[in-house]
C-alpha cells in the first residue's frame, strides 16, 4: 500500500521564507569560516592504506637480494598478459649462487596492467608487490613498459619474514637437504 | 566647454569606469573564493606573476588569495575561439553583449561616491554628473540591460536562450514595478517641504547624516534589495540564466569575449545596484547611523570614497554569500512572488509612509 505522508501546512512566517533564508544565511557563514578539506595535491599527497593496490614492483630483500626467482607463475596468471619474463642463471661462486634463479629481464606492461593484484598473490617468493604509486605517467607507449630496473627502483626494499634460501643453503650446509 | 574642460571629464570618466571594471573583475574572484570557502574548498591559490609573485612575503600571500587570477580570466576570455554559430542573426548577436554592459557602465555617471569639503565648508559631492533626476535616470537606464538578455536570447535563434530571454523579460517587468515603487517612499522623505532634494541622489546622502533610511524604512529597504536581486539576475532569482534548466539560458550561444562580456556586464550590475542601495539605504559616505562624516579636504574625500566602496564591497559580499546559500525559484514562484507579494507589499508600504508624512508635517 502506497504510504501518504501528511504534510503540514506552512505557517505563515514560513510561507515569508524569511526565516530558511536566515537560517541557510547562518549555515554557510558557518562553512565560510570552517577549516578547508581541500588537498594541495602536488605538494601534499593523501595517505596511502596499507593494502593500497597500486603499481606493482619488485622488491628485494633486506640483504639486498632480488627475490624474483623467475618462476613465470605471476607471467602465467596474469589476466591481461602484462608482464614478461626473461629467466637467467645466476652465475657460480656468487653470493647468491644457492638461489634458484634471477630473471635477466622483467617487463611489466602498464597499459595492460589492470591493478588485480593476482600476481602478488601467486608469488611464492613475495617477490612482487602492488605498492602505494598511484600515478603513472609517460609520453610514448614505451615509456609505460616497466622494466626490471625500473620496477626494482620502485618496489624498493620491503622486510622479509622467511629468509627462505638462507634456510636452505644453512640446512644443505648441515646435510640436511630440506 | 573649452577643452581642458573636456579633457578633466573625459580623465574623470575614464577613471571611474576603469575603477568599476576592476572591481567588477574582483567581484568575480570574490565569486570565486567565497563560494570555494563555502563549500570547504580553498579556491584559485595558484595564478601568480613573474615579478610581483616573487617579492617574499606578500607575493606568495598574493598568489594564494588569488589576486592574479582575474587578469588571468581576462585573458582566457579574450583569447578563447570565437564560435558565431551560423543559425544566429548577427547584427543583434554581436549587439546583445554591448547592450548588456552598457547601461551599468553608464548608470555609474549619476551615483555619488564620496564628497569633498572644501576650507570654506562648502560641500562638493564627487560625483560623474550630479542630475536633479538622479534615480529616475539610475532606473531608466538599468532597466535597459534586460534588451541585452532580450535580444541575445532572441538573436540566438535557439530554443534555450530564447527561454531564457523571455524569462528574463518577464521578471524584469515584474520586479521594476515592486522595485520602483520601494523608492517612491525614501523621494517622499527626503523631500520634506522646505527642501529641493527633488530625485537627486546626492541628497538623499545628506539626507542620511542621522539615521541611515534602512533604519526608518526597513521594508522600503527590503522590497528594493529583492528586487534589485531579480533585476540583477542573481541567484535566487536567476532566472535567464538558470545553468541547471537551460543549460546556460541567455547566453548559451556565445562564447569567448562576447560571454565575457555578459560575464562582466552581469557583476557590473550588481556592484552599481550595491552601489545604489548604499546611497538609498546606508548612509552613502557617513560611516555609522547618526555620525556624519566631517572631514574637510582631500583626507576627508578620500575617506569618504573608502567608507563608500567598503559598504559597496560588503553588499557584493552580501550578494555572492546569498548567491551560494540558496536554490533557485521556480519560474512560477518568481512570477507569484514579484506580482502577488511584493507589488502589493510595496503600494502598503508606500501608502503607510505618505500617511505617516503626512500626519508629521501636518502636526509640526
Amino acid at each position: 500500500m502506497a504510504l501518504v505522508i501528511q504534510r503540514k501546512p506552512l505557517s505563515w512566517l514560513e510561507k515569508t521564507y524569511l526565516p530558511q533564508i536566515l537560517g541557510g544565511l547562518k549555515i554557510t557563514l558557518k562553512h565560510l569560516f570552517a577549516p578547508k578539506v581541500t588537498l594541495q595535491y602536488p605538494e601534499e599527497r593523501p595517505v596511502i592504506p596499507e593494502n593500497y593496490r597500486g603499481v606493482p614492483t619488485l622488491v628485494k630483500d633486506p640483504n639486498g637480494r632480488e627475490k624474483c626467482v623467475s618462476c613465470q607463475l605471476c607471467e602465467f596468471v596474469c589476466p591481461p598478459k602484462a608482464i614478461r619474463i626473461w629467466p637467467g642463471e645466476i652465475p657460480e661462486n656468487t653470493e647468491t649462487s644457492h638461489v634458484e634463479k634471477a630473471p635477466d629481464d622483467f617487463e611489466i606492461d602498464m597499459l595492460r596492467c589492470i591493478y588485480c593484484g593476482l600476481c602478488q598473490e601467486v608469488c611464492p617468493e613475495e617477490a612482487i608487490f602492488l605498492q602505494d604509486t598511484f600515478s603513472v605517467t609517460g609520453y610514448t607507449r614505451d615509456e609505460f613498459k616497466f622494466r626490471k630496473e625500473k620496477l626494482y627502483e620502485l618496489g624498493g626494499t620491503l622486510p622479509d619474514r622467511h629468509y627462505k634460501w638462507d634456510k636452505k643453503k644453512e640446512a644443505a650446509r648441515r646435510g640436511n637437504a630440506h | 566647454m573649452d577643452f581642458i574642460t573636456f579633457l578633466i571629464t573625459v580623465a574623470k570618466a575614464l577613471a571611474v569606469v576603469a575603477v568599476l571594471m576592476s572591481f567588477c573583475a574582483y567581484a568575480v574572484l570574490a565569486e570565486r573564493k567565497v563560494s570555494a570557502w563555502i563549500q570547504g574548498r580553498v579556491g584559485p591559490n595558484r595564478t601568480t606573476l613573474p615579478v610581483i609573485g616573487s617579492i617574499p612575503v606578500i607575493g606568495p600571500i598574493l598568489t594564494r588569495l588569488g589576486m592574479f587570477q582575474p587578469m588571468a580570466d581576462g585573458l582566457k576570455f579574450l583569447f578563447k575561439e570565437d564560435v558565431t554559430p551560423a543559425h544566429v542573426n548577427r547584427v543583434f548577436y554581436v549587439l546583445a553583449p554591448v547592450l548588456a554592459l552598457v547601461p551599468a557602465l553608464v548608470t555609474v555617471t549619476v551615483v555619488p561616491f564620496g564628497q569633498y569639503v572644501s576650507a570654506a565648508g562648502e560641500v562638493v559631492p564627487l560625483v560623474l554628473a550630479d542630475l536633479d533626476i538622479g534615480i529616475l535616470f539610475v532606473l531608466a537606464v538599468s532597466s535597459l540591460g534586460v534588451y541585452g538578455i532580450i535580444l541575445a536570447g532572441w538573436a540566438s535563434n535557439s530554443k534555450y536562450p530564447f527561454l531564457g530571454g523571455i524569462r528574463g523579460s518577464a521578471q524584469m517587468i515584474s520586479y521594476e514595478l515592486a522595485m520602483g515603487l520601494s523608492l517612491l517612499p525614501v523621494f517622499m522623505w527626503v523631500n520634506a517641504p522646505g527642501s529641493d532634494a527633488a530625485l537627486n541622489l546626492t541628497a538623499v546622502v545628506q539626507g542620511q547624516q542621522g539615521w541611515w533610511l534602512i533604519l526608518w524604512q526597513p521594508l522600503s529597504a527590503f522590497i528594493f534589495l529583492v528586487a534589485l536581486f531579480a533585476e540583477t539576475n542573481r541567484l535566487p532569482f536567476d532566472m535567464p540564466e538558470a545553468e541547471t534548466e537551460l543549460v546556460g539560458g541567455f547566453h548559451t550561444e556565445y562564447s569567448s569575449f562576447k560571454f565575457g562580456l555578459f560575464f562582466v556586464a552581469e557583476y557590473a550590475h550588481i556592484v552599481i545596484g550595491s552601489a545604489v542601495f548604499t546611497v538609498l539605504f546606508l548612509g552613502g559616505w557617513h560611516p555609522f547611523p547618526g555620525v556624519p562624516l566631517q572631514m574637510e579636504g582631500l583626507l576627508g574625500a578620500i575617506v569618504s570614497i573608502g567608507i563608500f566602496t567598503s559598504k559597496v564591497a560588503a553588499l557584493v559580499f552580501f550578494f555572492i554569500w546569498v548567491r551560494w546559500t540558496l536554490p533557485r525559484f521556480r519560474y512560477d514562484q518568481v512570477m507569484t512572488l514579484g506580482w502577488k507579494v511584493l507589488l502589493p507589499l510595496a503600494i502598503a508600504n508606500l501608502v503607510f509612509y505618505a500617511l505617516v508624512i503626512a500626519a508629521y508635517d501636518t502636526l509640526n
